[in-house]
């Protein structure tokens, strides 16, 4: 029973945090580059505001427009409730799997685009289209990571992987960890739509992708999808955080024990954020077109990654 | 009396009754008299499957049923396992075909296809009936022959269809070829033909004849079960054909390949040497590649499918390599997962790829096309088709909570393991397997969503789209049965643990690879747990109370055009079409899809700097067919019109050919 309430308990500070992290990346970019910038909780301000204002259907879409927001906060809400963020001992540990979160994480990514089809626009098109293909190529370096950390468990569990590393920091501190972990993290970038694969502040036809799938959206529907979107950042940057630097993860579900976890979450999830948007300062969009690129130099970076453990082990 | 044996009977007699209802009865009835039988072929060897699977074996000898041989029968848990996939599927297909056939008289509804349907759906279930080759063979070659039949119902209606009836018949008669030389061989070195007697000399036959028997076998099975590069035939075949043709063939008769190479690999041979078995992984990661690169690019929709199941065989086979490869490194547990997760797939495969195939025939029923480029707004016409193709794409999508997942969840976890006694080939050759899958199921999405977004979501982009109907009832009914299974499979794949563990135990290649399966499936020799109730409960459960809470609380929701640039009105060509969505992916793998492309720009005759008209043509053919086949049937044909120098019509001639011949025969005995 405890289980689940500490699940809970996980989705609603990842739910919770998720906009702050949003809002403090904003703050860190603005201060690097001169800018004042916003509040740290002007996310949360834009979501209330959204939140209050109705929700419009273009003509033409049907149920999968207004199921496709929802759909995409139930797998944010689902992973972020089962990934091993506070405590190693989750209620579900069949949904905790490493594979079942990408499975899931794409899920959302295709009622999203399935959305941006159903509107009939060509910017809903030409969103849809670009996401899917990134995240075609993404899939084989998510999976190859996922090898690599997982050969030396034997299990692609997310809690067997972390309560592993947190109990023999040697397992952590290898070479195939380091490559899976930049394989991870390019794949991360891809996935939650940063800097240099898609650009979130954009609103340029020729560069969208995110934004042109999600265009048609506006008040509540709105406010779900960059609230779920701001999770999806949030959840993989933990997952990133928890499966390399696997200390301060609770073993039991004991309260204090699972406060402290949060507080070192928190942390994690700040450093690793602020790390992100200072690196974004730097960066320029990459051409769609050269982003196979990137993806296929994460994917090499996986796959020495799987054979490095191999070798080593 | 043996309940295997009674339901195998039964479903005989069905066929053979509703063969002669076909031929006889009014055109008025005739496709529902067709349809039941071919369902009630189906519900019967389904059972036989279920008994099997569950542990009744049976076997029989029939020696005065047919000269020489006579014929063989021995269900075991392996056959159970296919007679319950084919049979499941002609259920489903037999009610399709009522509504779908129609009460026309010709194309799907004539005389021969709908007295051919009952008897193809029984040749199906004969194939892993059969005890020995002899019985085998004619079973295989009777499947072969009945398809073919079906294959041709529309042949008045377009060249296509006799061109892809040509390829078809040449390439599974060449296959059957080699199949027969495998067997042959097999059966001729083991010392007997029944399949009893092979197995037990099998694992002592010589590595050279083992070796080539399985080479040959493969071969043979894997243009059947159209994997690349001896797929040709089918994205013909299977878009040519009737849709409720393509659903039973797509989903049941290439599963039969798979059969064969377990039949003979693991059972018969007793596994093998590893060579076999990364050949057999080199072949499915081909397919896999090969035909999601090609389904992801297609606008035709059977095409798409039918490629699309290239694919999935492809994975298929790379389970079963993998099974191979860790029984023969001393791993029985990792491969019986990997054993089961094939198994599985193509059980999953198969529920989905019916509905699938159903669902296309349902949309050219409705709108007259297969193209992508011209379909859209169906959602709306068809509302129930749509729910139902969607259940289906989750599954063939491999997403979860859809059936796919779980199966490529064991084949990814069997990859995934790295135990000792593998050695080098395996970490390396395991790191690509696990990328091959992941990239397959990357594009495997993408193309999935393609096919829903462009052909059943957005405005219709035809007039014809426009006018569509929703299906009549049967058809509703039949892809509604397909999807329930989809959902059973995708909701508690744990119901076929036990079938998979005697099978796993029965073919001596693994121990039972999911013991302690129930709502969870848990795995023996590897250390994960999937639980896809919960998942598909908490996606659902969230999903609802999400989406309850946003209306209870927040406030209506209105309707206003989308976003036209202040262009006026968006009008149908402004949609992303299917080409348009895949163009990306196209670009991206342009070195292995290598299209064809034509810009055509006039200007006019003022100034080269203005334009007139743009054209843009873009064609993908097949590669593998334009660079293998064509130079193939090209040497062919340039062969057969040089023998025509030897048949001039001279009788004297033939006459002078005859006595040398038998001359050479005679002087070859007196040497020997």
């Amino acid at each position: 029973m405890s289980a689940w309430v500490a699940a809970c308990v996980q989705a609603g500070l990842v739910a919770a945090v998720a906009p702050l992290l949003v809002g403090f990346m904003r703050a860190v970019r603005a201060r690097l580059e001169g800018r004042a910038g916003g509040r740290l909780v002007q996310p949360w301000r834009d979501l209330r505001k959204l939140l209050r204002k109705e929700p419009i259907t273009p003509t033409g879409a049907g149920v999968v427009f207004t199921a496709a927001p929802v759909v995409l906060m139930a797998t944010s809400v689902l992973v972020a409730a089962a990934a091993p963020y506070l405590s190693t001992r989750g209620p579900l540990s069949g949904a905790a799997d490493l594979i079942v979160v990408v499975g899931l994480l794409l899920l959302g990514t295709v009622a999203l685009a399935l959305a941006g089809l159903e509107t009939g626009t060509a910017f809903g098109g030409m969103g849809a289209s670009r996401e899917m293909t990134i995240a075609a190529l993404v899939e084989p370096t998510l999976l190859l990571s996922v090898f690599a950390l997982s050969t030396r468990v034997g299990s692609t569990d997310l809690g067997a992987i972390v309560a592993a590393g947190a109990t023999d920091p040697a397992a952590v501190f290898t070479p195939a960890s380091a490559l899976a972990a930049a394989a991870l993290a390019i794949a991360v970038l891809a996935e939650a739509g940063r800097l240099p694969v898609d650009n979130p502040a954009t609103h340029l036809e020729l560069t969208m992708v995110h934004e042109a799938m999600v265009l048609e959206y506006a008040g509540r529907d709105l406010a779900l999808v960059e609230w779920a979107s701001a999770m999806r950042l949030s959840i993989m940057l933990g997952l990133l955080a928890n499966l390399f630097i696997p200390w301060g993860v609770a073993g039991s579900l004991h309260p204090a024990a699972l406060a402290l976890a949060a507080g070192v979450f928190v942390v994690k999830l700040t450093v690793l954020a602020g790390l992100l948007a200072a690196g974004e300062v730097f960066l320029a969009k990459l051409r769609l077109f050269r982003i196979p690129e990137l993806l296929a130099g994460s994917f090499v970076l996986g796959l020495l990654a799987v054979i490095t453990s191999a070798v080593l082990a | 009396m043996n309940q295997v044996a009674t339901a195998l009977g039964v479903a005989f007699a069905v066929a053979g009754v509703g063969a002669l209802a076909g031929l006889v009865v009014p055109a008025r009835v005739r496709s529902a008299a067709a349809g039941a039988a071919t369902t009630g072929v189906g519900l019967a060897g389904a059972a036989a499957g279920l008994c099997a699977v569950s542990g009744t074996s049976w076997q029989v000898h029939l020696p005065n049923l047919l000269p020489l041989a006579g014929v063989s029968l021995a269900v075991d848990a392996l056959a159970g396992w296919f007679l319950l996939l084919v049979g499941g599927v002609a259920a489903v297909v037999g009610v399709y075909t009522v509504g779908y056939a129609g009460q026309s008289g010709h194309g799907p509804a004539s005389r021969t296809a709908l007295a051919m349907l009952p008897v193809f759906v029984a040749a199906m279930l004969l194939v892993p009936a059969a005890g020995s080759v002899s019985t085998f063979l004619l079973a295989w070659e009777l499947m072969a022959v009945t398809s073919l039949l079906l294959v041709l119902s529309e042949h008045r209606h377009s060249p296509a269809v006799r061109t892809a009836g040509l390829w078809y018949a040449a390439m599974t008669q060449a296959g059957f070829v080699v199949i027969l030389l495998g067997q042959a061989w097999l059966a001729a070195a083991a010392g007997g033909e029944s399949f009893a007697t092979i197995r037990a000399a099998g694992p002592g036959l010589s590595p050279v004849v083992s070796g080539g028997v399985f080479l040959l076998c493969v071969t043979g099975f894997a243009s059947k079960a159209g994997a690349v590069p001896l797929h040709p035939w089918l994205p013909r075949a299977h878009a040519e054909a009737p849709s409720n043709v393509s659903a039973l063939m797509s989903a049941a008769m290439v599963k039969l390949g798979v059969y064969g190479i377990v039949r003979v690999g693991f059972d018969l041979l007793g596994g093998g040497q590893r060579w076999w078995w990364l050949l057999l992984g080199a072949l499915g990661v081909v397919s896999a590649l090969y035909g999601i690169l090609q389904a992801a690019v297609a606008t035709d929709l059977k095409r798409l499918l039918a490629f699309s199941t290239s694919e999935n065989i492809g994975l298929i086979l790379l389970g079963l390599a993998a099974a191979g490869l860790w029984a023969e490194a001393g791993q029985p547990a990792v491969a019986g997962v990997a054993l089961a997760a094939a198994l599985l797939h193509a059980a999953n495969h198969a529920g989905f790829k019916s509905l699938l195939f159903c669902g296309a025939g349902s949309v050219l029923k409705a709108t007259g096309t297969r193209d992508l480029d011209e379909l859209g707004g169906l959602s709306r016409r068809m509302p129930a088709t749509t729910a139902l193709v969607t259940v289906g794409a989750l599954g063939a999508a491999a997403l979860p909570p859809g059936n796919g997942f779980v199966s490529e969840w064991l084949l990814l976890q069997a990859l995934l393991h790295q135990a000792p006694g593998g050695g080098t080939v395996m970490i390396v050759a395991a790191p690509v397997a696990v990328a091959v899958v992941a990239l397959t199921a990357g594009v495997g999405v993408a193309t999935y969503v393609k096919a829903l977004g462009t052909g059943f979501l957005a405005r219709p982009r035809s007039t014809a789209a426009g006018r569509a109907v929703e299906s009549p009832r049967s058809m509703l009914a039949g892809m509604g049965l397909a999807a329930t299974v989809c959902i059973g499979l995708a909701v508690v794949p744990g119901v076929a643990a036990p079938a998979l563990d005697r099978i796993a135990t029965g073919l001596r290649a693994g121990s039972a690879p999911l013991p302690s399966s129930g709502v969870d499936v848990r795995l023996s020799g590897v250390a994960s747990t999937i639980s896809p109730l919960w998942i598909a409960v908490g996606v659902v459960g969230l999903t609802v109370g999400f989406a309850a809470l946003a209306r209870a609380v927040g406030r209506a929701r209105r309707r206003a055009a989308p976003w036209d640039c202040g262009d006026g009105p968006l009008t149908a060509r402004m949609e992303y079409t299917a080409t348009s969505f895949a163009e990306p992916l196209q670009r991206v793998f342009d070195n292995v899809l290598a299209p064809e492309q034509d810009v055509d720009v006039t200007h006019p005759a003022e100034s080269a700097y203005l334009v007139r008209a743009v054209q843009y043509r873009r064609r993908l053919p097949d590669r593998i067919e334009a660079r293998l086949y064509r130079p193939l049937i090209a040497a062919v044909e340039k062969v057969g019109r040089a023998a025509r120098v030897l048949a001039t019509g001279s009788v004297h001639r033939y006459l002078a050919y005859m006595l040398t011949a038998l001359v050479a025969v005679l002087v070859a005995g007196v040497i020997r």
